[in-house]
């Protein structure tokens, strides 16, 4: 039942744009307060901040419970993330700065912490744009290794959370803490793998085949793997 | 050469003070049912019977500036004592006990001693001052301040020919400022300070009221200081103390962030802040579709003191 309830696809679609609702009703309510379009833009930047977070916390989530199919949740979030932070931006250079290019070149040339938060959204949209399967086709391993840069923009956007206040330091560390215990949690599985992987290793250049029929597939990993047991569990011999 | 004539506000481009009133007697009637705790009130409009309305103008050297609405300077207030929101001090800083007030007049003068509020004020003409007030974090707003200036005040107490600055001191009570007594972020009591001929100028004034009313509490009342050509940082609340000094004395902020924030804290689109750029502003109240507008040099007021900076390279000293 829990689960159930868990795997609610159009559910968690539905919440992700409820934050955007309530901007545009105290947007329409004039409830923004004195500084209207600063309110607009900072309430985008931390709801990117919180979805990029919720899109973190999800590995470590499936790894905990084991459940399967969490990959598209963290895709869903992903993506808020990216819509949010698009958002962000769209505030900062059109209701903020009017799109007047020459003023927005030097407000981020002189202010180092817009920097950090260029750098966070060219990640995010570099992750955002090779989203779909075909990309993820074409980039192969690379796709992989692309997606791991989440973690330099997460670094990069508590930097621009922080260094735009002038001294308040209580809620940039609140998303510190978070965002070290899900990065901690990482650390621990790679560590973990690391040492697992290193126990089976074995000593001799021996391979093992264990079944036949697949001989001709290991004949072709042989030259690759440098004695490591291959165990092949062939679905092909069941059907 | 130029010459400037100096067209008066248009009543019709400042806040309906009638609406100001309401205001203030919807806080007096909730104070007078104690649902804010404190029994005390009183602006010392009611103690000295100030005539806040019919207040003449004072100098200005600027084209008129329209007011930015009450309601935003009254809501939007960097009071880090109460709280480090802009919105929460207007209800925390209602607690704050502003009368009896008075003033300690100390250093290099020939008349020091603590002064009664109320004695220093009658000494004093006030005026409205309509000046922009710039803020450190980039944005702005045009208040109709009502004070007298410094310098009229200092002449009273007769400066001694040592005196080269003036240090003022907030008030230090942890009871009812919340920041203060958890030790949080500054080292209070809030410092700051001017150079002799910065707090001699005829635009640097003590403000006692805005808006054709007495000063609310979270913008300072009963008396703060207003430079309008400086970040809106140096126009310290609350003030309990003046000292002449010999020497420049430690600001707050400068302290706390020396490579962040200087003595001067001139307005200066030219020299940014470490983190982040003043070369533009967002103005408050000037609604969605409206853009930053470009910073001035010295905030507009370059005319009236660029003259107090002539020798001086502001990067260095900002």
């Amino acid at each position: 039942m829990l689960l159930r309830f868990l795997k609610l696809y159009p559910l968690y679609f539905s919440l992700c744009l409820l934050p955007l609702v309530g901007i545009v009703i105290d947007m329409i309510f004039d409830n923004l307060g004195a500084d209207p379009v600063q309110a607009l833009h900072i309430r985008l930047g931390d709801w990117s901040l919180r979805l990029l977070w919720l899109t973190l916390f999800i590995t470590p989530l499936q790894k905990i419970t084991q459940w399967r199919g969490m990959a598209q949740y963290r895709k869903l979030l992903g993506l808020y993330t990216f819509f949010y932070a698009s958002l962000h931006v769209i505030v900062y250079l059109w209701l903020d700065q009017g799109l007047a290019w020459a003023a927005i070149t030097t407000d981020i040339i002189e202010s180092s912490y817009i920097w950090f938060g260029v750098t966070a959204y060219l990640i995010i949209l570099a992750l955002a744009v090779t989203t779909p399967k075909a990309m993820v086709k074409l980039l192969g391993k690379n796709w992989k290794k692309l997606h791991r840069y989440i973690y330099i923009a997460s670094g990069a956007v508590i930097i621009h959370y922080y260094w735009q206040l002038k001294g308040n330091m209580a809620e940039p560390l609140f998303y510190l803490i978070i965002l070290s215990l899900l990065l901690l949690f990482r650390l621990a599985v790679w560590f973990k793998n690391r040492q697992f992987t290193k126990m089976m290793i074995p000593t001799t250049r021996k391979i093992r085949v264990v079944k036949a029929d697949a001989v001709r597939v290991d004949q072709t990993l042989a030259g690759r793997s440098k004695g490591i047991v291959i165990e092949e569990i062939d679905s092909d011999i069941e059907t | 050469m130029i010459i400037k004539t100096h067209k008066s506000i248009p009543s019709s481009e400042i806040t309906d003070p009638a609406v100001f009133k309401q205001r203030r007697q919807l806080i007096k009637a909730m104070l007078a049912l104690g649902i804010t705790g404190s029994g005390i009130y009183s602006g010392f409009a009611d103690a000295t019977v100030v005539n806040w309305q019919n207040v003449p103008k004072g100098y200005q050297p600027k084209a008129p500036l329209t007011a930015t609405s009450a309601d935003i300077a009254k809501n939007h207030t960097n009071y880090y004592e109460f709280s480090f929101n802009k919105t929460d001090s207007t209800t925390l800083a209602q607690v704050l006990p502003i009368d009896p007030w008075s003033v300690e007049i100390a250093g290099e003068v020939e008349q020091p001693g603590v002064y009664h509020l109320e004695d220093l004020l009658s000494q004093q003409t006030l005026q409205e001052y309509i000046y922009r007030f710039r803020c450190v974090e980039a944005w702005s707003m045009v208040v109709p301040w009502i004070g007298f200036p410094l310098a009229s005040l200092l002449k009273k107490v007769k400066p001694l020919s040592g005196a080269q600055f003036v240090q003022f001191t907030t008030l230090f009570d942890p009871k009812s400022m919340p920041n203060q007594a958890d030790n949080r972020m500054l080292e209070w009591p809030y410092v700051e300070g001017l150079r002799m001929d910065e707090a001699m100028h005829p635009l640097t004034i003590l403000a006692t009221g805005m808006y054709g009313d007495a000063l609310p509490k979270q913008n300072g009342a009963p008396l703060r200081l207003v430079v309008p050509w400086k970040y809106g940082f140096k126009s310290i609340k609350a003030i309990v103390k003046i000292e002449l000094l010999k020497r420049a004395p430690l600001s707050t902020w400068s302290k706390s962030a020396p490579n962040d924030y200087g003595f001067y804290a001139n307005v200066n689109p030219d020299v940014p802040h470490p983190r982040w750029s003043q070369s533009s502003e967002r103005v408050l109240g000037a609604g969605f579709f409206t853009p930053r507008r470009k910073t001035e040099l010295f905030n507009g007021y370059g005319d009236e003191v660029a003259g107090l900076y002539s020798n001086m390279d502001l990067r260095h000293f900002f």
